[in-house]
């Protein structure tokens, strides 16, 4: 009865995203103000829909119902119940109808928070997402339905979730991503809504600059809480891998990276429109064309869901559709726009071009590699792989020319800038980061290291560019105290996330280059000598967790012969699907990991142990955090509501006027 | 005009790029006909990722049916795969030979310690020559040889139970037809 319920409220959701679609959009092209106005309540009901929908299946989830063929494919009655909840989006079917309930959300949002927007914009951005939301509510219905039935033979146990996915990391990774790329909708439905109205201006820039930011910040956090994941839980201690999905989250990143940078400009100086439309459409393709590579199969990968051709065709319709749709769109509109200011070729709106156009760059590069095997396939060329060495030989010489820009992007002026100014401000930065990056690698101890340097020097670089501009702003008022307190919210949200950038080279740089592995035999009593760290092996005890069983080690760790810690990494077979899973015992630490996995065991209660030293690893993820909280803070502006609502007002007036004279004229 | 016509650019890539991607949907990557079945397996002459002294050639895969694993440390669907192999040699006895594909020595022998070794043997080939000479598309990848050394069956991708099952067929007709 209850998935019954969940799949006719998902039709039901189908059919209000469907009137969602066309009537406020007819509103808005004929100048009806009612049906422009049914757009918000459409997008209400629309989510309390799929809400219902997402409960019903969360509820078959929590009672086991093996009678759906989604739950006893992906939870078992072993489960504790929050991963029966989180397995909810552990397969293709539940994390599609998580992709569309979050899609609902995002349109609910902007439905609540744009009442200082005009209406017609509002009915045209709705309807977009309106139609985003039936392509995908169809595919979920007609290819991936989370509520089929096996009946009558239901089976009287499911077959577990995946090991891998049995984790924290699961319960929050997925629905971060999701917000972050479906977010991008958002960025989308007000581009097209701009081009449709042909009102491609500053307003625009300002009215999506928050939403876009958002869920750029949601994105970074995806992908940092993806690569955390990914380091604890497949036990050998990697953080990126390049792999085809990751790449597919990494894309929209590049994308709306330049995405928000471009956006200010836009916002500031009314150029660069036209360029910042296609960034706001590319966005959202690269969202798209990353959920069709992650459940097409065309690709294989880790995250690769189970593959069907038929919902592989089906999403690249939906592709074809909406970007190819969007494109011309842009292609037909986009002519008419005129630059509303200049500017010289030292500037700050020229730092930024440059950073957007190297974000592309790598974007490009990215998506090339990751497309490259398909593409040689397809053209009978043979078959070949990529892999991270042709990523990492692009990717770090590409960032290190966008990281020197964005210490000087940072400073320069709009308009024009002069040399002698960046000259006057930068040289002590310059300075100041060559002298830390040759200071690093001699601090560390080992062998010098030229990769350490120049990567170190970088990082520094972005630090003393943006305290260089934080005490320029600071030094002209009077009072230092109050010189910090005036600045906008956006600055300090700036701030944050040029810092978390800083900070995240700084752990992928050091994790690179200064981690340590041994591996060891080690019977009852060894111990190893690590650092100031010795690590003694006590042996191994079994366990019995609640679908697995394991065998845990205790290892005693001393620093300076003193007890430090006690560390349990394990062993574990799931009974339900055979898998055997390593489990690492971290012990975090702000400046270094300690990192124990176990290997086979050897006989005689000995086993083959693997001790890692990790430095800085935590950085890269705290560098993503400073990066996501300096994204909410910006958005938080208040700035952006006061102007919207001083906007809305003059658009307000002049619609009226329009209207006025519309009526007038239909009058004589 | 021009500045109009630009403005079409991202449309035509789109178009192009969709084009692929629609080629790519009637291609399965993870069974791709190999232009070697039925064909014995290239010559090669690589040693043994366990004996850095030992030289492997193709006739050491050659006795009875087997099958040929293409993996590295490098790549996370053969650690996935993983289980799944160590199960089918444990098992069921079937002989696997490894070929360790573009990789380093000291990390493939530390996984296969701490993995577990599914394989009977092991070709290192850290420069892909002989994955180059079987056309391999990335790892992991398996194979099916016959007891002559003869390539019968190509498959990319994870080998998971659904896959073993196929695979095994194509084994078990090959055994019938020995006797």
């Amino acid at each position: 009865m209850i998935p019954e319920l969940g799949e006719y409220s998902l039709i039901l959701a189908l059919c209000l995203a469907a009137l969602l679609a066309v009537v406020p959009l007819a509103g808005a092209t004929t100048g009806n103000r009612l049906w422009m106005s049914y757009a918000r309540p459409l997008a209400r009901a629309k989510f309390l829909f799929l809400a219902v929908s997402m409960a019903c299946l969360v509820q078959s989830f929590l009672t086991d119902d093996f009678s759906v063929a989604y739950v006893a494919g992906n939870s078992n009655t072993a489960l504790p119940y929050y991963y029966k909840f989180s397995a909810v989006w552990g397969g293709h079917e539940g994390s599609l109808l998580l992709w569309v309930l979050i899609l609902g959300g995002w349109t609910w949002a902007v439905a609540a928070k744009s009442e200082d927007l005009p209406l017609d914009i509002v009915a045209r951005v709705l309807s977009v997402m309106g139609m985003i939301a039936v392509g995908f509510i169809l595919f979920t219905l007609l290819t991936s339905s989370p509520f089929e039935r096996l009946l009558p033979n239901s089976p009287a146990e499911g077959g577990d979730l995946n090991p891998l996915l049995q984790d924290f990391g699961l319960i929050v990774h997925p629905p971060m991503l999701y917000m972050g790329y479906v977010g991008f909708s958002v960025a989308f439905a007000f581009a097209i809504a701009a081009l449709l109205s042909g009102r491609l201006d500053a307003a625009w820039a300002r009215w999506s600059r928050p939403w876009t930011v958002v869920a750029w910040a949601f994105l970074t956090l995806g992908i940092a809480l993806g690569s955390w994941w990914a380091y604890y839980e497949l036990g050998w201690g990697g953080w990126w891998f390049w792999d085809p999905v990751e790449n597919a989250s990494f894309m929209p990143w590049l994308i709306g990276t330049a995405l928000v940078h471009s956006l200010i400009v836009t916002e500031k100086r009314g150029v660069f429109k036209s360029w910042t439309v296609l960034l706001a459409i590319f966005a959202f393709s690269l969202s798209l064309l990353g959920t069709f590579l992650v459940r097409s199969g065309v690709l294989t990968s880790v995250h690769a869901f189970a593959t069907d051709p038929a919902r592989g065709y089906f999403v690249l319709a939906l592709l074809g559709i909406s970007i190819g749709g969007s494109l011309l769109l842009y292609a037909l509109r986009a002519g008419h726009v005129k630059s509303e200011s200049s500017f010289s070729l030292l500037s700050r709106e020229t730092m930024l071009l440059i950073n957007n156009i190297v974000l592309v760059v790598v974007c490009l590069m990215v998506l090339l590699g990751t497309l490259y095997p398909l593409l040689m396939d397809a053209l009978n060329l043979g078959k070949i792989s990529v892999g991270p060495p042709y990523f990492n030989s692009l990717f770090i010489p590409l960032m290190s020319v966008m990281i020197i820009f964005l210490g000087l992007g940072t400073v320069a002026r709009w308009k024009q800038t002069r040399v002698s100014q960046l000259v006057a401000k930068l040289w002590l930065p310059a300075v100041l980061s060559v002298l830390t990056g040759l200071a690093v690698p001699v601090l560390a101890g080992e062998a010098y290291d030229i990769r350490v340097a120049l990567a170190i020097m970088l990082a520094a670089w972005v630090f003393f560019s943006q305290l260089r501009d934080l005490l320029s702003k600071v030094r002209n008022k009077s009072n230092p105290i109050e010189g910090l307190r005036s600045l906008a919210r956006s600055y300090w949200a700036m701030q944050l996330a040029h810092i978390g950038v800083a900070v995240t080279i700084v752990g992928i740089t050091m994790v690179s280059v200064y981690s340590d592995a041994r591996d060891l035999r080690m019977a009852p009593g060894d111990s190893i000598q690590f650092g100031p760290y010795t690590f003694v092996y006590d042996g191994v005890r079994e366990h019995k967790g609640p679908n697995f069983v394991s065998d845990k080690a205790r290892i005693r760790v001393l620093r300076n012969d003193a007890m430090y810690t006690e560390m349990y990494p394990e062993k574990r077979f799931y009974n339900a699907r055979g898998n055997v899973m390593t489990e690492a015992a971290i012990d975090p630490g702000f400046t270094r990991d300690l990192y124990v996995a176990m290997g086979e065991s050897l006989g005689d209660g000995a086993w083959a142990i693997r001790v890692q030293y990790k430095p800085y690893v935590r950085w890269i993820w705290l560098g993503g955090l400073l990066m996501t909280v300096g994204g909410l803070l910006a958005a938080s502006d208040p700035r952006y509501r006061k102007q919207a609502r001083r906007e809305a007002r003059r658009a307000q007036a002049q619609g009226g006027m329009k209207a006025q004279a519309q009526t007038q004229e239909s009058t004589a | 005009m021009m500045r109009r016509l630009i403005l079409f650019i991202p449309l035509l890539i789109f178009f192009a790029m969709g084009i692929f991607l629609w080629r790519g949907l009637q291609l399965d990557p993870t069974e791709l006909p190999s232009a070697l079945i039925g064909k014995p397996m290239p010559a090669f002459q690589l040693s043994s990722l366990y004996d850095e002294s030992r030289t492997l050639t193709e006739r050491d895969l050659q006795g009875k049916p087997a099958l040929v694993n293409v993996w590295a440390t490098w790549c996370p669907t053969c650690k996935q795969e993983h289980a799944q192999l160590n199960k089918i040699a444990r098992e069921e006895g079937v002989t696997i030979y490894g070929i360790n594909y573009k990789d380093d020595r000291a990390k493939a022998n530390d996984w296969l310690q701490r993995y577990q070794d599914p394989y009977v043997l092991n070709i290192f080939d850290p420069n892909g020559t002989l994955g180059l000479d079987l056309g391999v598309y990335g790892a992991p990848e398996t194979y099916v040889l016959d007891k002559d050394g003869i390539i019968r069956y190509r498959h990319v991708g994870e080998v998971n139970e659904k896959v073993w099952r196929q695979l095994r067929d194509v084994m078990q007709k090959l055994d019938g037809g020995a006797s």
